[in-house]
């Protein structure tokens, strides 16, 4: 399979008065086309500003892109200018965002904001560009959609507006989708026919999505590969069925060992002792040793950043001796 | 809609009468008497005077005439200026301080908000700084110095403008970039504000992520809403500058509304104090209505019931 977006070595930092927060440093993520790509991590370990530095929606400054590329479709998207990204975003790569309440204007009619990238990128009349947002309206589940285009934000539920989020991102038709926890901020019961939607959207259309999570139950459930980052770095990247099966880094294994369905009734949820470091200070070794529970802190790397290897096929770890049972060689 | 405007029109008329009746009995709380001038007027005089306009009669009696009169439309002659009805003092001064506001409101919008739009996109950088420095001193600088200034400037210095009178074309500038100025630096900083505020939102992260370009998403999606503080206030400021300013029409001579509020009152000049009361607030209930209804349209969240 050929990958649709490649991206090696992205190095992405914020200059704040309180120093350089190294955000993100040497992510590579690959995705090919109608895949599912999940990447985990807790707030703050670089999730979102990988993907949102690959769309130019980064505040520059403070941010910056300090290095990488970022190959889709023949062209490096850390490259492009900002008016030849304005016409990747919401093209040919959408985005749909955590908290719907928010993610839509509340000033616009919800016709307006849906049809706004196909009138933008496509060109298409306003007559002809409603039609297709009745369309699309309807092939995200929701009822009356002719009536629900004149209506504003504010007379949706959270679990439409997402449906409408997602309706926006597909109406052009995208070759990427990166989902930014889209399922976070609603309630249990609406999250699971959100994903469903996601998940059959994504195999009629066939697009590849790219799916921010912290929760691994989730990915369990959607990716095909999963990334797993740590302050900034990965820590692992593996096959959805590989990592599962056997999570060879000691932070997967907490993350999964956090998943409350998967822990017995009546025990204390198992939790992650302490904070991911604060990365304008980050230490100059494995970055989870502070928070390693599983007695080998002492071989952790301290005096250089763990490397990435590939034990298996397509099965990438941080090389830690601590955090890694048994070490890699 | 209709019956929205319908029943703030009937609310309207509640607010004038209390107001009218406030106003009646307060200007009569003041010492003093319409005809009480600096030189003594000799008993039978003010007997003839006070009989033929009514002030003979017990308050009471004065109230129900006056309200009758009031409530079919007619403001009564002035006390001060003999025989001449309030309705035409108020019809030949408000023109002028109509015309004075309106130019002076289509400044302040024409200069504030741009400068309330580009300080917000550039925040921070030396546009931002110097556009609030500036507004901060409007807003510091009140009418008496302002207008002065100009004066000084553009009526004496560089000799392009009267320095004061209400007798050629161009004598509406001064005393409206005056007001305009000042008005104008209220206005920058709440849009600045307004706007900062739109920005940050996530919808606007929307919007970019959807590829809108820049100009588009402050035209499309950010400038309804953070019009919505520069409205509110616009509503108020309107009838205020529109009534015309004392300060202003003292400085500039002009034969302004703003006049007859501050001496009908010295005066004792009832009947004009009530004309002058009711007439602003029936102005500022209007323009109320017309902000409330603005905002709804702005604002869809915003219902009128």
């Amino acid at each position: 399979m050929s990958a649709i977006l490649e991206v090696t070595d992205l190095q992405v930092s914020f200059h704040t008065r309180h120093g350089v927060v190294k955000a993100v440093d040497g992510v590579s993520l690959r995705v090919e086309a109608g895949q599912t790509v999940g990447i985990v991590g807790e707030s703050g370990s670089g999730k979102s500003v990988t993907c949102y530095s690959l769309l130019g929606l980064i505040p520059q400054p403070p941010g910056r892109i300090e290095g990488g590329r970022a190959m889709f479709g023949g062209q490096n998207l850390l490259g492009l200018s900002e008016a030849e990204l304005q016409k990747v975003r919401g093209s040919r790569i959408s985005m749909i965002f955590q908290d719907p309440m928010t993610s839509l204007n509340p000033y616009l009619k919800i016709g307006t904001q849906l049809v706004e990238p196909l009138r933008l990128h496509q060109g298409l009349s306003k007559a002809a560009a409603w039609a297709r947002g009745i369309e699309a309206l309807r092939e995200v589940g929701i009822a009356e959609p002719t009536s629900r285009m004149d209506q504003y934000p504010h007379e949706f539920s959270g679990g439409m507006r997402q449906r409408v989020m997602i309706a926006m991102a597909l109406i052009t038709r995208p070759e990427l989708l990166i989902a930014d926890e889209p399922t976070t901020a609603l309630d249990v019961t609406i999250q699971q026919q959100v994903l469903d939607l996601i998940k059959d959207l994504q195999k009629r259309l066939g697009i590849a999505v790219i799916f921010i999570t912290h929760d691994l139950a989730v990915v369990h459930e959607v990716c095909d590969v999963v990334n797993v980052m740590y302050a900034g770095r990965l820590v692992e990247s593996a096959k959805a069925e590989a990592l599962f099966a056997q999570p060879r880094h000691a932070y997967t294994r907490a993350l999964m060992r956090s998943i409350p369905a998967l822990q017995d009734r009546g025990q204390a949820l198992y939790t992650i002792p302490g904070l991911p470091p604060d990365l304008s200070l980050l230490p100059s070794g494995c970055a989870f040793r502070a928070r390693q529970t599983e007695d080998r802190q002492g071989l952790c790397l301290t005096d250089r950043p763990p490397p990435l290897r590939e034990v298996a096929p397509q099965h990438w770890i941080q090389d830690c001796p601590g955090c890694v049972e048994g070490g890699l060689s | 809609m209709l019956r929205f405007i319908l029943r703030r029109l009937f609310q309207s008329l509640l607010v004038l009468g209390v107001v009218f009746t406030a106003t009646f009995f307060l200007i009569r709380l003041k010492p003093g008497d319409p005809f009480s001038g600096e030189k003594a007027m000799p008993a039978s005089v003010r007997a003839q005077m006070e009989k033929r306009y009514g002030l003979d009669l017990p308050v009471w009696k004065q109230y129900f005439v006056h309200a009758a009169a009031f409530a079919r439309g007619d403001l009564l002659p002035s006390l001060r200026y003999e025989g001449v009805p309030n309705a035409k003092i108020i019809a030949d001064s408000f023109p002028v301080s109509l015309v004075i506001g309106l130019s002076a409101l289509t400044i302040a919008i024409g200069v504030g908000l741009p400068a309330g739009i580009v300080a917000a996109l550039r925040k921070n950088t030396w546009l931002d700084y110097s556009a609030m420095s500036l507004a901060m001193l409007g807003i510091c600088l009140p009418t008496f110095v302002m207008g002065p200034v100009l004066q000084w400037i553009f009526g004496l210095k560089l000799g392009w403008l009267n320095v004061a009178g209400w007798f050629e074309r161009s004598d509406w500038i001064l005393p409206s970039a005056t007001m305009g100025l000042i008005y104008a630096a209220y206005i920058a900083r709440l849009t600045r504000g307004g706007m900062l505020e739109v920005l940050n939102q996530d919808f606007i992260r929307t919007a970019r992520a959807k590829g809108v370009p820049g100009r588009q998403i402050v035209m499309g999606h950010a400038l309804r809403g953070g019009l919505l503080p520069v409205v509110a206030f616009l509503g108020p400021a309107f009838a205020g500058i529109t009534t015309g300013s004392f300060i202003i029409e003292k400085i500039f001579q002009l034969p302004g509304l703003g006049q007859h509020f501050v001496g009908s009152v010295f005066n004792s000049d009832y009947t004009l104090v009530q004309a002058t009361t009711v007439f602003y607030a029936a102005l500022l209930v209007l323009i109320n209505l017309g902000t409330d209804i603005l905002q709804a349209w702005l604002n869809p969240r915003v219902r009128l019931t």
